[in-house]
């Protein structure tokens, strides 16, 4: 039987890299967002410009499911390099779309599916005569042929066409026209899917962003004015994104001059270079990066944590090691970043959900650089980095001040305040420090990676040493009662079984939870948000005798960060592990904590297919 | 012993500079490194440079690497901030330092190991973005504080005290920078204060990158015969193309020169530098030609001191990023943060 659902299924574009279609593909997902029904969609990618295959899933969901689902039930077949894995893919009941120009053997398709083809290219060469009119066009006569077959309104599609060409109004009738030939023809010669969308008001005032880009904004309401940065799939679109916004937001109306300083510098170690130079000047700083770039910065990361200056990185993660999945996503930096460089250093890191998080921990991010001098890292990773989320509207309350932290002022020295860069004058590990330049003779210092006592002085005695080390030590634990707390969904019983997870796993595990409480099995789940882990963290272990811990990489790095820095037994926390580089899906965690609710004594689980 | 202070007192006829400083005020700790050291010669050139240009301590930022030369700047300019970074790195932290705040002047201190080997990219990068720096290389051809390698800018069979033989090229920092487009290059010696004074002066008024590679002759490790970076090699190879005297603003020209002797050039901020020529073709403002000449009198063993490129009207990185007036690290969250209407104007653009 064909699948027939209206608002909730699962479209995949099949297309080559390069071919113009991420704009079509775009095209869609807006159609069905102005058509009030909530959309996730995700880019699959390879890295590479031209000539790969690449994939665009669209999770259509009326109830507002943002996960992953997992399955397929419309496939846009356009590449004949993936056609088979493409076909094999499509749900039993599901439907499969393709060009019919060029007839495909009886064999290449599956007897459960219900195949449309529709002759795309010779449409297109027999409407247009340059080839890359042929090319660009294909991919709008497509995207009408599948606002016919799902019922979506043509009104909007023409309204956006118009919205999306507002700048070229040449092109608007000649996209329109192309539409047109696709719906004309679908009209004539196919039948509506049993997949339709229906117009809702699900959406509401929310907004459709990527998390790299929400981020960037975040930074500059944070407060940001130096950022340094290397090109580095998949964080890139973070600075371009930054550089935008500053345009748009951080000019000087009188002067036109830039209230901002963007470096391309030469690698990533120049690029963190700068990040701790600046924020030892006063000035707030970041970079932007993924796996790689973490790994080159270590050096610079000890330092910063040392000597005690603020700065902030955006890590993008991306699969790895080495150069790994660079267009995968994975949750894999969080041991390296938690425990950046050599010696004994911990560092904060921020773990946001979605853009509406990114933003807001974007901005928080330089608060705390500055409150707690020392690096903060904001854990991104691909999956909400360079995907367009449906997210909250962002929020600014205009009274907030930005926070600099304990910064000793010319006139404090003047007045005769004891300055000791290094001196933990409230008892919370957290010293002053002073902006270089701001008074004639006093509160000048020598800043250093090598060991000196409170008053910046060297020293390699042991006592100055490790009386040093256990102030960072306290600074960490005043760190707990600053960064954002975790967030606890209780289930709907009470329950002896418990779900740990973070960052962008998030979506699918609210459904996976609504999931599993229709079958009957329950479990409280906390979202972890920040390290250092604040208390509540171990008193939900404590509270459930088995934890999931969920997390997109293959070491469960979390899970070691939890033991060891709260001592919890490994037995009490059950490993769930996807990473094969696509988005984790609802259908992965319901399943994997079904099968480890039914026989809950392995502590250890599998990835599925 | 850098934690011991030096002691505070002065000889009572020690004359304060225009703002009020004496020599002594220019000062820091003191010096841990060998007896005899040229960088301690350096690190007084410093002092004396400071002081004759009427510099507040507190204005100037010192930063380095790790090495011999990089811990020059504890002992040098007590009142002013200083960063002793990591090793090869201390150019991206002068330059993030410089972005944050513009009205500071900033002295990066390197050596040859630190700036030729692990941070030779650091190094060009920071050359060719024209940051308005002081870039002084405390060039003495080996590693002193881990004993007698071999650095980057040894020459080609040059012999190390072991007597081992460099079979690697050098590199030679000066072209580097030249070729870089350093907007001020200049090299000097550690144990010619009266040329190494008014270099120093000259680049620390310059606006852009100012680039001086001072030979610095290893007393431990490099001062023997087979050696290209001792006292004796230097001394009998030196070229000095021109002698430079430093005019700040208008301060009345005592000196009296004969005609056709001199160049004078005025920097943007008004200094004028006058430059007795020593190489009677020698034109400091023509980079390929100061290119050409510098291999030509390398090829026959010498080594080139003096100013040896000036472009007065250089651009710096701030010019270049077109960045506002105001130091960034002084803007407040109303020049920062746009607010929320701003932002429910970027919400209602994202849907």
């Amino acid at each position: 039987m064909p699948i027939t659902a209206t608002n909730d299924f699962v479209v995949k574009f099949a297309n080559v890299n390069g071919s113009g279609s991420a704009s079509a593909n775009g095209l869609f997902v807006k159609s069905i967002l102005r058509s009030g029904v909530p959309v996730a969609a995700r880019n699959i990618f390879p890295s590479n410009i031209q000539g790969l295959p690449t994939w665009y899933e669209v999770r259509v969901s009326g109830e507002g499911w943002m996960g992953r689902r997992g399955g397929v039930d419309l496939m846009v077949a356009m590449n004949p390099q993936t056609w088979d894995k493409d076909v094999a893919e499509i749900e039993p009941g599901g439907y499969l779309f393709y060009d019919s120009t060029r007839p495909m053997p009886p064999e290449r398709f599956r007897n459960d599916i219900t195949v449309i083809g529709a002759p795309l290219q010779r449409l297109c060469n027999m409407a247009y005569s340059d080839p890359r009119q042929r090319q660009l066009f294909k991919n709008i006569i497509y995207i009408g042929v599948l606002t016919y077959l799902l019922g979506i309104d043509n009104a909007v599609i023409e309204t956006l066409l118009a919205e999306q060409f507002a700048n070229k109004p040449k092109l608007i009738p000649a996209n329109i026209e192309a539409f047109h030939i696709g719906i004309d023809y679908a009209r004539e010669n196919l039948k509506p899917l049993g997949l339709q969308v229906k117009t809702a008001n699900g959406v509401g005032n929310r907004i459709f962003i990527e998390g790299n880009n929400a981020a960037a904004l975040g930074a500059v309401y944070g407060g940001a004015t130096v950022c340094a940065w290397y090109p580095i799939t998949p964080s890139t679109s973070l600075a371009e994104g930054f550089t935008d916004w500053c345009g748009k937001l951080r000019m000087d109306k009188d002067t036109g001059e830039a209230k901002f300083a963007i470096v391309q510098a030469e690698d990533e170690i120049a690029s963190i270079g700068m990040v701790v130079g600046a924020g030892w000047n006063g000035a707030r700083a970041f970079t932007c990066t993924s796996g790689p770039g973490i790994s080159l910065m270590q050096e610079f990361i000890g330092l910063s944590y040392f000597a005690e200056i603020p700065a902030v990185i955006f890590d993008v993660q991306r699969g790895g090691p080495s150069t790994g999945m660079p267009t995968r996503t994975q949750q894999s930096d969080i041991l390296s970043a938690a425990y950046a460089s050599h010696g004994d250093t911990k560092h904060v890191l921020l773990m946001p959900r979605d853009p509406g998080e990114c933003f807001e921990f974007g901005a928080l991010a330089f608060d705390l650089a500055d409150r707690l001098q020392t690096t903060i890292f904001v854990m991104l990773d691909l999956d909400m980095g360079m995907n367009e989320w449906l997210t909250e509207p962002f929020q600014w309350d205009d009274a907030k001040q930005l926070d600099r932290g304990k910064v000793m002022t010319a006139r404090m020295l003047e007045d005769g305040v004891n300055f000791g860069r290094y001196l933990d004058v409230d008892g919370d590990g957290v010293p002053y420090r002073t902006y270089p330049g701001i008074h004639p003779s006093k509160g000048a210092y020598f800043t250093r990676g090598t060991s000196r006592d409170r008053y910046a002085r060297y020293s390699e005695e042991g006592a100055v040493y490790v009386d040093n080390m256990e102030r960072l030590l306290k600074k960490f634990e005043t760190a707990k009662g600053l960064v954002p707390a975790p967030i606890e969904q209780k289930a709907s019983k009470p329950t002896r079984f418990g779900v740990i997870h973070y960052g962008s796993t998030g979506p699918a595990m609210d459904e996976a939870m609504a999931t599993l409480e229709a079958k009957g099995l329950y479990v409280d789940a906390l979202r972890v948000r920040a390290f250092p882990f604040p208390g509540e963290v171990f008193e939900f272990i404590d509270r459930h005798d088995l934890v999931f811990v969920i997390e997109q990489n293959r070491d469960a790095q979390l899970r070691t960060l939890l033991m060891a820095e709260g001592g919890v037994d490994p037995a009490r926390l059950v490993k769930i592990l996807h990473y094969e580089g696509a988005p984790i899906t609802a259908r992965f965690i319901t399943k994997e904590i079904s099968a480890q609710m039914g026989a809950p004594v392995s502590p250890s689980s599998e990835m599925a297919k | 012993m850098t934690y011991i202070a030096k002691p505070k007192f002065a000889h009572p006829s020690l004359q304060p500079n225009a703002v009020g400083y004496t020599r002594r005020d220019y000062e820091g700790r003191v010096s841990t490194l060998c007896a005899g050291c040229g960088h301690d010669s350096i690190s007084a050139a410093i002092v004396q440079a400071c002081f004759e240009l009427d510099l507040e301590p507190h204005r100037l930022a010192k930063l380095s690497g790790i090495g011999c030369s990089s811990k020059t700047p504890d002992y040098f300019l007590g009142a002013s901030h200083g960063f002793n970074t990591v090793h090869g790195r201390m150019p991206s932290v002068l330059t993030g330092a410089n972005l944050a705040n513009r009205s500071l002047v900033y002295l990066g201190v390197s050596g040859d190991g630190d700036s030729a080997s692990i941070g030779l990219g650091q190094f060009a990068h920071s050359i060719r973005r024209g940051v308005n720096m002081t870039y002084i290389v405390e060039n003495n051809g080996v590693y002193g504080l881990t004993k007698g390698q071999f650095s980057a800018t040894s020459d080609k069979g040059s012999k190390s005290k072991k007597g081992v033989v460099n079979h690697d090229s050098a590199i030679d920092m000066v072209s580097l920078a030249l070729q870089l487009g350093a907007t001020f290059v200049a090299r000097s010696f550690s144990g010619d204060k009266t040329q190494l004074v008014p270099l120093i002066k000259a680049a620390l008024r310059h606006k852009g990158a100012a680039f001086i590679d001072t030979i610095s002759p290893c007393i431990a490790f490099n001062n023997h015969a087979g050696s290209t970076k001792s006292f004796d090699w230097v001394r009998e190879h030196n070229e000095a193309v021109n002698r430079l005297d430093v005019m700040i603003g208008r301060s009345p020209i005592t000196a009296e020169y004969s005609e056709g002797s001199t160049i004078q050039v005025e920097q943007h901020d008004g200094t004028v530098l006058t430059l007795r020529k020593l190489a009677a073709d020698y034109d400091p403002t023509d980079r390929v030609r100061a290119m050409g000449f510098l291999q030509e009198r390398a090829a026959a063993g010498e080594v080139v001191t003096g100013l040896l490129y000036v472009d007065p009207e250089a651009e710096d990185l701030h010019d270049a990023l077109g960045t506002t007036s105001t130091p960034l690290n002084e803007l407040n969250t109303a020049d920062l943060t746009p607010g929320s209407a701003a932002l429910s104007d970027i919400n209602a653009s994202l849907r």
